[in-house]
């Protein structure tokens, strides 16, 4: 029994920081349907940035706890920014061109920001660890487990419901939805698109930069981490349905359970397990779990 | 007239004397040894690995140029000539390596190419000097396979390969009596990771033959984050977890594991953990036994040549020298013995690659971490002495220490000539000296 307990735990740690990539990506493809490449450099970006706000904190002698707030605050001011910055300096020229001229920006944007935290962050690994003992070690099913790790599962519950709930339940939420399913009626009907186009590109831009801020009091943090990220995020998404909140989550479960199990039971399979149940999706439901199947517009 | 016939001959054999000196004379003053050099300097490996290993190369040529390094190395550069060397990035995969190498000899026109840390690149690299008959030094990769599974003749490994790293570690704790009947793993799932583990598994089934392998897992290169393969072995409760982890992937597992017990639960034995000492300080749990792939850095053995290496390293980046700095450093020290024999037999001229080829084989020269004998793959492939220890942080000092050292003879933990180590440890080790 403590061996199930086990698998499912260290799956649903693993999957709470990719659900809130992915949930990012989804967000993105779902509004402005771009397949954004430059995903995981968001997250590498949060990374970096949040491992500078610890570092400086812990540098005047202030406790943990100041360096995971600064830590967050600093993610979400920096990446909103970039977010912002990106899509109305860049991706709006793109609007309108063939989805795969867009694909290729992103994916020289990705390129770009790789150079980028090379040039500011160097080579060299960097740690940013105080906040990681923050939350002491509790001891679950015969094992211990870091109180960081198991914090994340309501962090990204409660990241994930938020955006479930603005989406759904709020005025602007209803807005975007309303681009997603229909873009030239939600125009025709004065919803500023391009407005709507920078708010959700800036949100997922945020949501991977959060994810990447979360994940780094117990990584080190080196050039190649951006890379990983987006294939795991793809796959997560592909699984769930591209564009839908409820299918990242469950695609994050599934990967990170997945992962979990074939670690624990049969570990020269990992990386094989994740992308058979892609593939398994992928044959009986092309467009993921959770995406409806839609008319074609002529 | 008389006196411009006699001017006229004066300065006639002035030039036959001045041409006929400049024939016979070993070198010109301008003469120098391009030396291509290729290590990272970005990517996961450049911190651990990539930039000590640059670092410890700029120091020992500065050294050598200057003429400052100890007997038996005080002639400038390389028998006179200056050390002219051509860095490369070693990141960016093994397609990339070939075409850089390609370039280094082509179009850089240098004499040799010396480096490579990583496995794959070795194998990559080594069959495209032979192709070009071109000398190559391998300083670092640990891979047995490079001269077990093909011949070269113009390729060098300079350090001992991955065998004896393994050899060493269960040698030491047979020898400390380290208990061993439950055995756990965790490698990375590349050449090196599955080599070392092949290696340590059955050099422990030969010196505890009841040994049972519990969990055994090989996580990517660069995986960044093991909660569920703790998970894993702190569940397997084993006596001993083993690791040939390296770089930001040790440092990222030590971090997340200490906290969850695995240290408190099974002893950790790291074949290659010298260089995450500095950094992890203080998290680096006390008693883990590790290994540094030879007598380095802490381990290293008081000699005029190691305070040489020691010291100067540390005056000059603020750091002691880890295995990289002393890998380069006894590979540029032995190419420096080749070159020297070779011009000796030439009569002091500089070397071609076969002379260079031909000095090299077999050959042994003393450096900072012992003995380096050429004396494996027809004396092409090095063997070396090797230390083992345990980590003890010392809070006054604020840095890991190393206590409980044992040292092991090169043909104590390597295999003979001819043999293949992992047949030669599946085989009980014959014909080990380790007294």
């Amino acid at each position: 029994m403590n061996f199930f307990l086990t698998i499912i735990l260290d799956g649903l740690i693993q999957a709470s920081w990719l659900f809130i990539v992915a949930l990012g990506l989804t967000l993105v493809f779902g509004v402005l349907k771009i397949l954004n490449i430059a995903h995981g450099s968001f997250y590498a970006l949060g990374a970096y940035i949040a491992a500078t706000a610890v570092t400086m904190v812990a540098a005047r002698g202030l406790p943990p706890s100041v360096g995971f707030v600064a830590m967050l605050l600093s993610v979400a001011l920096i990446a909103s920014a970039v977010g912002l910055l990106l899509e109305r300096g860049l991706l709006k020229m793109f609007y309108g061109r063939n989805e795969v001229v867009l694909l290729l920006v992103t994916y020289a944007v990705f390129l770009i920001l790789e150079d980028v935290t090379k040039l500011i962050w160097g080579v060299n690994p960097i740690y940013a660890t105080q906040p990681y003992e923050l939350f002491g070690n509790l001891e679950f099913a015969g094992l211990y487990y870091v109180g960081y790790d198991l914090v994340l599962i309501p962090i990204s519950a409660v990241v994930g419901l938020a955006i479930w709930f603005g989406l759904n339940r709020t005025v602007i939420g209803k807005i975007v939805l309303a681009v997603i399913h229909n873009e030239e009626m939600s125009v025709s009907m004065g919803v500023r698109v391009n407005r709507v186009y920078a708010i959700a590109f800036a949100f997922g831009v945020l949501l991977a930069a959060l994810a990447g801020a979360l994940t780094a009091p117990k990584i080190s943090m080196q050039p190649g981490l951006s890379s990983d990220v987006i294939i795991l995020s793809f796959a997560i998404v592909v699984i769930g349905g591209l564009g839908s909140v409820e299918g990242a989550a469950v695609g994050a479960i599934l990967v990170g359970l997945a992962r979990a199990a074939s670690v624990h039971l049969m570990p020269q399979a990992e990386l094989f397990m994740i992308y058979l149940i892609m593939a398994a999706v992928l044959m009986f439901r092309p467009e993921g779990l959770f995406k409806r199947e839609t008319a074609r517009r002529i | 007239m008389d006196r411009s016939w006699r001017t006229n001959c004066a300065i006639i054999l002035a030039t036959i004397a001045t041409t006929s000196f400049t024939l016979a004379a070993p070198l010109s003053a301008q003469e120098t040894f391009k030396l291509g050099i290729v290590t990272f300097l970005s990517g996961p490996a450049a911190d651990s690995f990539g930039v000590p290993a640059r670092n410890g190369a700029q120091f020992v040529i500065d050294q050598l140029n200057k003429g400052s390094v100890p007997s038996p190395y005080e002639k400038v550069g390389f028998g006179g000539m200056k050390i002219e060397p051509v860095i490369i990035d070693e990141n960016g995969g093994a397609t990339k390596q070939v075409q850089e190498l390609r370039n280094l000899y082509q179009r850089d026109n240098v004499d040799v190419v010396l480096g490579y840390i990583s496995s794959g690149d070795c194998l990559a690299v080594a069959p495209i000097a032979e192709e070009l008959k071109k000398m190559l030094v391998l300083m670092d990769c640990g891979t047995p396979r490079i001269f077990e599974e093909a011949k070269y003749n113009y390729v060098f490994r300079t350090a001992a390969h991955a065998a004896m790293d393994n050899v060493g570690l269960v040698r030491y704790m047979k020898a400390k009596n380290v208990k061993m009947d439950t055995l756990s793993a965790i490698n990375q799932d590349y050449a090196w990771g599955q080599d070392s583990r092949a290696d340590f598994v059955a050099a422990a089934q030969q010196l505890y033959p009841n040994v049972k392998v519990q969990t055994d897992l090989l996580p990517k290169f660069g995986a960044g984050q093991y909660g569920t393969e703790i998970s894993a072995l702190v569940g397997a409760g084993s006596d001993v977890v083993y690791s040939s982890l390296w770089g930001g992937d040790l440092q990222a597992f030590v971090l997340q594991s200490v906290p969850r017990g695995l240290s408190k639960r099974s002893q950790l034995v790291l074949s290659a953990a010298d260089h995450v000492l500095p950094p992890l300080g203080d998290k680096m749990p006390d008693g883990t036994i590790i290994g540094a792939r030879g007598a380095y850095g802490l381990m290293s053995q008081k000699s005029p040549l190691n305070d040489w290496l020691f010291k100067g390293y540390e005056a000059a980046n603020g750091v002691y020298p880890v295995q990289a700095a002393y890998r380069i450093t006894q590979s540029i020290l032995g190419l420096k013995a080749a070159v020297e024999k070779a011009m000796s037999k030439n009569g002091g001229k500089k070397p071609s690659t076969d002379e260079m080829v031909a000095a090299m084989t077999g050959l042994e020269w003393p450096s900072p971490g012992g003995l380096i004998q050429m004396k494996l793959a027809d004396g092409h492939q090095a063997i070396q002495p090797i230390a083992i220890s345990r980590t003890k942080y010392n809070p006054d000092l604020k840095r890991v220490e190393l206590v409980d050292i044992q040292y092991f003879a090169a043909e104590c933990v390597n295999p003979p000539p001819g043999v293949k180590s992992i047949d030669w440890i599946k085989g009980g080790m014959q014909g080990a000296k380790c007294n």
